[in-house]
């Protein structure tokens, strides 16, 4: 590993951030809309609800961690497109950079932007709803560590999509983390899923995060061998990732696909 | 060593397409060489190969002494290039590009590195441009800056001056012919531009439907095949390959 290298992939993403309002501002205006949005219906809904039951770790919490997930692979997948946008596969993988320097240098251009991100979220969701982290103690770590590596791995298997689709497949990554919310059960425990869903969701690292936040809130305890086992996961899905990224890479170097990307296809 | 460019073999297929037919061929230190032929000879595929982002299907290819296949980082640390169509990313300005490929080549003391480059290339007015809004003839200038940074000893030069105007063409050659004879850079040269080809390579090889058909010096290879300029030849081994390829001189 050079570190030079994976340093210049953070270093032209910090340029075009630092220039571009467009880029710095939805790193954390669409996360702020979200917890303001989660945060009044948490409001209403302690309003409304007889029990003295409070939703706001519950709800407001789940969507900040989500978020925090969707942003990380976000931040994966936004540094990758911006060679696709400019064009610039060529010249890049033309350096001497290998795909491992590569994908270190989008994840540690994630951890910058998801960091933004999360600051902006924990500002929002403390000072105007009122929520404490206090509440989930230490296990906020291993709740961000996990939901941090299943977020790697997501964007790292999109950018291997993108590369080994074309430009025009960056509409699948986006709807992704929709598409595992459901199995992710960020807003309800794993038991309220039929059958067959439950066993998906017992391969997806954040649905042991969330089910030890409801846990914690529930007064109980979070389970340390689920975390253990979500946190294993989600390194288990980070080297398939990276797997899947590097068998889409040794092909588009044999199909002449990263020299002309931007034909998408060479057949 | 002599070489800083060992080419061996090398054959790229797509399917049952053949793109290049096992050609050999060398670039020394401190020489220009012009890799001539029609469009889609395989010019630009041999160019991919030669800079690891195309995987042959055959042959081998050495830089300084570094096999691109198992040693890519080292080979490809002592090469550069740059392509009419591979321009700098638009949304970053002259500088920031520079600094960004100099650290992905690990270029030293880049910083002063970078002003020595944008001196030699009269880039000090546009450093705080972005790429995307200078002129053609501005971008191959970057794009040279760029393929200079890391002082490489194996510069590949896919039509450099394809875009630029007959003034800015002949200084960009006279800039590229001073970098070769500063230092031990060998280069590899396509060009349409026979003039050029003439003016600038010291040895020229003739691709044509993937392979080498002739080679010499291009101020006397014209003659030996009966023909008066490198045009004429350029055209006759565009036209009728095959008659090259067995040895008859038309």
């Amino acid at each position: 590993m050079n570190f030079c290298r994976i340093y210049a992939i953070l270093l032209r993403q910090f340029y075009l951030l630092r220039e571009s309002a467009a880029r710095f501002v939805p790193l954390f205006v669409w996360v702020a809309i979200d917890i303001v949005l989660w945060g009044f219906i948490t409001r209403y809904l302690n309003n409304v609800s007889t029990s003295p039951f409070n939703f706001v770790p519950i709800f407001l919490g789940a969507v900040l961690l989500w978020d925090f997930l969707t942003r990380v692979m976000q931040g994966v997948t936004m540094a990758f497109f911006e060679d696709v946008w400019s064009r610039n596969f060529l010249n890049v993988f033309a350096t001497p950079i290998s795909t491992g320097e590569y994908l270190s240098g989008l994840v540690l251009a994630s951890i910058v932007t998801s960091a933004v991100g999360l600051v902006v979220m924990l500002v929002v969701a403390s000072c105007v709803f009122g929520l404490s982290f206090i509440v989930y103690g230490m296990l906020i770590v291993p709740f961000l560590f996990i939901l941090f590596l299943f977020g790697v791995a997501l964007g790292i298997f999109g950018t291997a999509i993108v590369l080994r689709l074309g430009p025009a497949a960056e509409w699948f990554i986006w709807p992704i983390p929709a598409l595992i919310s459901p199995f992710a059960c960020v807003f309800y425990p794993l038991a309220t899923l039929p059958h067959w869903m439950q066993w998906i969701a017992k391969l997806m690292p954040p649905a042991y995060v969330f089910e030890s936040m409801r846990a914690i809130v529930a007064g109980g305890s979070a389970s340390w061998p689920a975390l253990a086992w979500g946190a294993g996961l989600a390194v288990g899905y980070i080297v398939l990732a990276c797997f899947t990224f590097v068998r889409v890479y040794r092909h588009a170097m044999r199909s002449g696909l990263i020299a002309r990307y931007s034909a998408e296809s060479l057949s | 060593m002599d070489h800083v460019l060992s080419v061996s073999g090398l054959r790229k297929t797509y399917g049952s397409k053949v793109a290049v037919d096992g050609i050999s061929f060398e670039v020394r230190r401190g020489e220009i060489v012009g890799l001539l032929g029609p469009n889609g000879a395989g010019k630009t595929t041999t160019i991919n190969m030669i800079l690891s982002v195309l995987e042959p299907s055959a042959g081998s290819i050495h830089i300084e002494g570094f096999d691109i296949q198992s040693h890519r980082a080292k080979a490809l640390s002592h090469t550069n290039f740059a392509a009419v169509y591979a321009p700098l990313p638009g949304n970053l300005t002259v500088v920031q590009n520079l600094r960004v490929f100099g650290l992905l080549y690990s270029t030293p003391n880049l910083t002063a590195r970078i002003e020595e480059l944008l001196t030699q290339f009269e880039l000090t007015a546009f450093r705080h441009t972005r790429c995307g809004v200078l002129s053609s003839g501005e971008q191959t200038r970057v794009c040279l800056a760029k393929a200079l940074l890391n002082r490489p000893l194996l510069l590949l030069l896919d039509e450099p001056t394809g875009s630029l105007d007959p003034a800015k063409a002949h200084d960009i050659r006279i800039k590229i012919r001073e970098v070769v004879a500063d230092g031990d850079c060998g280069v590899l040269w396509t060009s349409h531009n026979m003039y050029e080809v003439e003016q600038v390579c010291d040895r020229v090889l003739f691709l044509s439907r993937g392979n080498i058909l002739l080679e010499g010096a291009p101020k006397t290879l014209p003659q030996q095949h009966g023909k008066e300029t490198l045009e004429d030849l350029f055209i006759a081994v565009a036209r009728e390959p095959l008659a090259f390829r067995e040895g008859h001189h038309p």
